[in-house]
């Protein structure tokens, strides 16, 4: 049984702590969040114990492992305490907004053999895995650009004053560090991290301090080229939707969270795939979960790191690790993007 | 009042589509408007689908007003109301966060007491403010049935994983007191809830899933939804048949249709040929 605690009780908060709380292996001993109207209804309707001050409920609850999903700003100090007091971490991406501070952590978690992961969850969809697993095995032949696009309506209005977290440049927000970066990740997941940002473009829509789309060009050390587009403020889609395209020299593959189409050059054969094109579906490549919410992803996620902390034999998936080389080129684009 | 046995659902009219981006696309440019969705509606109708189990998105309080217009074109048609249309809450809890999505969604009497900062009574009353958002989403289907209204899945799992189980019972009672309805809930997991509304007191829930021969987001997996499917304490929807599409539509029918214990079936498709053959089809395997 692991006795986890909850950080921050908001929109990913709230889903992790049904996620972790439906799983049989673990124990929610503690919820914080700053937000009294959540953490009574919490204590009063839930039963379960409730904290406002997260130094408190460690003392208290004494947790072995941590959620934490506050305010980007927040989450390098928050993470810090918790691998100090001993306790495995799983933290709301991004990591921190400077990746000196992620270095610091995963060195901090490493020494102290702690569990240290980042929401990164689309490295736990079924489709992006087989993408990932066809281009590691030369399906497509040499991969000559990378392609990430993220789409989404969260600000679709002009707003006069920042109303959370998420539009104030200090706290973290903006498209950058909430959009972009799952599509770094993943591109840096399905591919490698780019050895150099060559420019980038932070565009305001509707906001005033934040920006609501990232355009950037990457270069990879094999020669190849990268291309990321992420965009906020685009009423078009009905909910957030992610597609990356790689183009190799015999194919090319292009991937969303349903559907993975392959396209394979004449004469060209990789295992059930011949040459034109074939799609995949999430039907048939997603792994079941034992308890589903929102999106498998969200489950397996949770599992891994409980696996992990119990020292099952799982894949180590999304670490501070990873999450700091996101956070990186996450930073490049920031500096360019500025211009 | 009893559950229908082949009911009409919505995903193909707002450009849901579990396998492709592409088709969502395509079917959300079919049915920008109301009649194109009515006209799919009046297919099912006429092939003897009285049922529109439908999300309470905006687009169907249109659909409602044509049916409460036409009471003898559509005298048995009946709604089954799927609340909340949850991305509508999601996305503006990105936006403005939770208190102020609550705010902006919620009728007169929850805005007045969060602007004089009564927090304290909205905390005590988690069940009147869930009342209020109950009513909100229901006010679109004002004059036409509703015999039954669903929690939608990501709701009904959510208090599954929070172990706010209570919550589902005061779904059931409210919506019986106050809409003489009874309540559904739609769920990814299944042999979970059944047990959890059974201990709630709920007898023969209503409840709906998805049910597919290739195990497609079935929590327990097969085996285990078959087994409590034919316990038969539990009036059990199978939905997401063709998981998407991924299973040919006749084996898909064919072998769901077998299941023992199973009460409904919801299927949604656009084209009248598709309509007709899937009822048929149905019919044919059920007796009906």
């Amino acid at each position: 049984m692991v006795k986890l605690a909850l950080i921050g009780a908001g929109k990913m908060g709230l889903s992790h702590f049904a996620i972790s709380s439906a799983h049989p292996d673990v124990e929610i001993v503690g919820v914080c969040d700053n937000a009294t109207y959540l953490t009574s209804v919490i204590s009063k309707h839930l039963g379960f114990s409730t904290y406002s001050d997260y130094k408190k409920m460690f003392k208290e609850a004494r947790p072995d492992a941590v959620i934490i999903s506050t305010p980007n700003s927040t989450h390098f100090d928050l993470a810090k305490f918790a691998l100090e007091q001993g306790a495995h971490v799983f933290l709301e991406k991004p990591l921190c907004l400077d990746p000196a501070q992620g270095r610091t952590l995963f060195e901090i978690a490493s020494a102290k053999n702690l569990v240290n992961q980042v929401g990164y969850h689309n490295r736990f969809i079924g489709t992006f895995q087989e993408m990932k697993r066809l281009i590691a095995a030369g399906a497509i032949g040499e991969v000559y650009h990378l392609e990430g696009k993220a789409y989404g309506q969260v600000v679709i209005r002009p707003s006069k004053s920042a109303s959370t977290w998420r539009s104030k440049k200090s706290e973290g927000g903006g498209c950058l560090h909430d959009y972009a970066c799952h599509v770094v990740d993943l591109m840096n997941y399905i591919g490698e991290t780019p050895s150099k940002v060559r420019s980038a473009q932070l565009q305001s829509i509707f906001s005033a301090d934040i920006e609501d789309a990232v355009f950037a060009n990457f270069e990879y050390a094999s020669g190849a080229t990268g291309y990321l587009e992420a965009n906020w403020s685009d009423q078009s889609v009905r909910k957030m939707s992610t597609t990356i395209t790689a183009y190799g020299k015999q194919g090319k593959i292009i991937t969303d969270r349903q559907e993975m189409r392959v396209y394979l050059t004449p004469g060209t054969t990789f295992e059930d795939y011949e040459d034109g094109w074939k799609s995949k579906y999430i039907t048939e490549l997603q792994a079941p979960v034992n308890f589903y919410m929102r999106g498998e992803e969200y489950s397996a996620q949770i599992d891994q790191f409980i696996d992990n902390i119990l020292g099952r034999d799982v894949k180590v998936e999304s670490t501070f690790q990873t999450a700091t080389a996101t956070d990186e080129v996450i930073e490049q684009i920031a500096n360019l993007g500025k211009g | 009042m009893s559950l229908q046995r082949v009911l009409f659902g919505d995903n193909q009219f707002f450009g849901v589509n579990h396998m492709s981006e592409d088709k969502a696309r395509a079917q959300s440019m079919r049915f920008r408007d109301a009649q194109s969705i009515m006209k799919v509606l009046d297919d099912a109708y006429d092939a003897g689908i009285k049922v529109f189990m439908c999300t309470t998105y905006d687009r169907v309080g249109e659909i409602a007003e044509i049916v409460k217009a036409n009471p003898t074109r559509y005298p048995d048609f009946e709604f089954y109301p799927c609340m909340p249309y949850a991305h509508k809450y999601a996305n503006s809890v990105g936006e403005v966060g939770i208190l102020e999505t609550l705010k902006r969604f919620s009728p007169q009497g929850v805005m007045s007491t969060l602007l004089t900062g009564a927090m304290s009574a909205i905390t005590q009353d988690v069940n009147k403010m869930l009342r209020m958002l109950v009513d909100a989403e229901m006010k679109r289907f004002e004059g036409v049935k509703t015999p039954i209204i669903f929690l939608q899945n990501v709701i009904t799992d959510l208090i599954l994983g929070l172990k706010g189980y209570k919550f589902l019972g005061e779904f059931h009672k409210y919506v019986k007191e106050k809409y003489n309805a009874e309540a559904g809930f739609i769920t990814m997991n299944l042999p979970l809830l059944i047990d959890v509304l059974h201990e709630q007191g709920i007898e023969n829930p209503i409840v709906c899933a998805n049910v597919n021969k290739i195990g497609f987001r079935m929590c327990g997996g097969v085996d285990k939804y078959v087994e409590t499917i034919a316990r038969n304490d539990a009036r059990v929807i199978a939905m997401s048949v063709l998981a998407s599409g991924a299973i040919p539509p006749k084996e898909a029918i064919e072998w769901v249709c077998g299941l023992e214990g199973l009460d409904s079936i919801v299927f949604g498709a656009s084209s009248k040929s598709n309509i007709v053959q899937t009822k048929t089809l149905i019919d044919e395997l059920w007796n009906l």
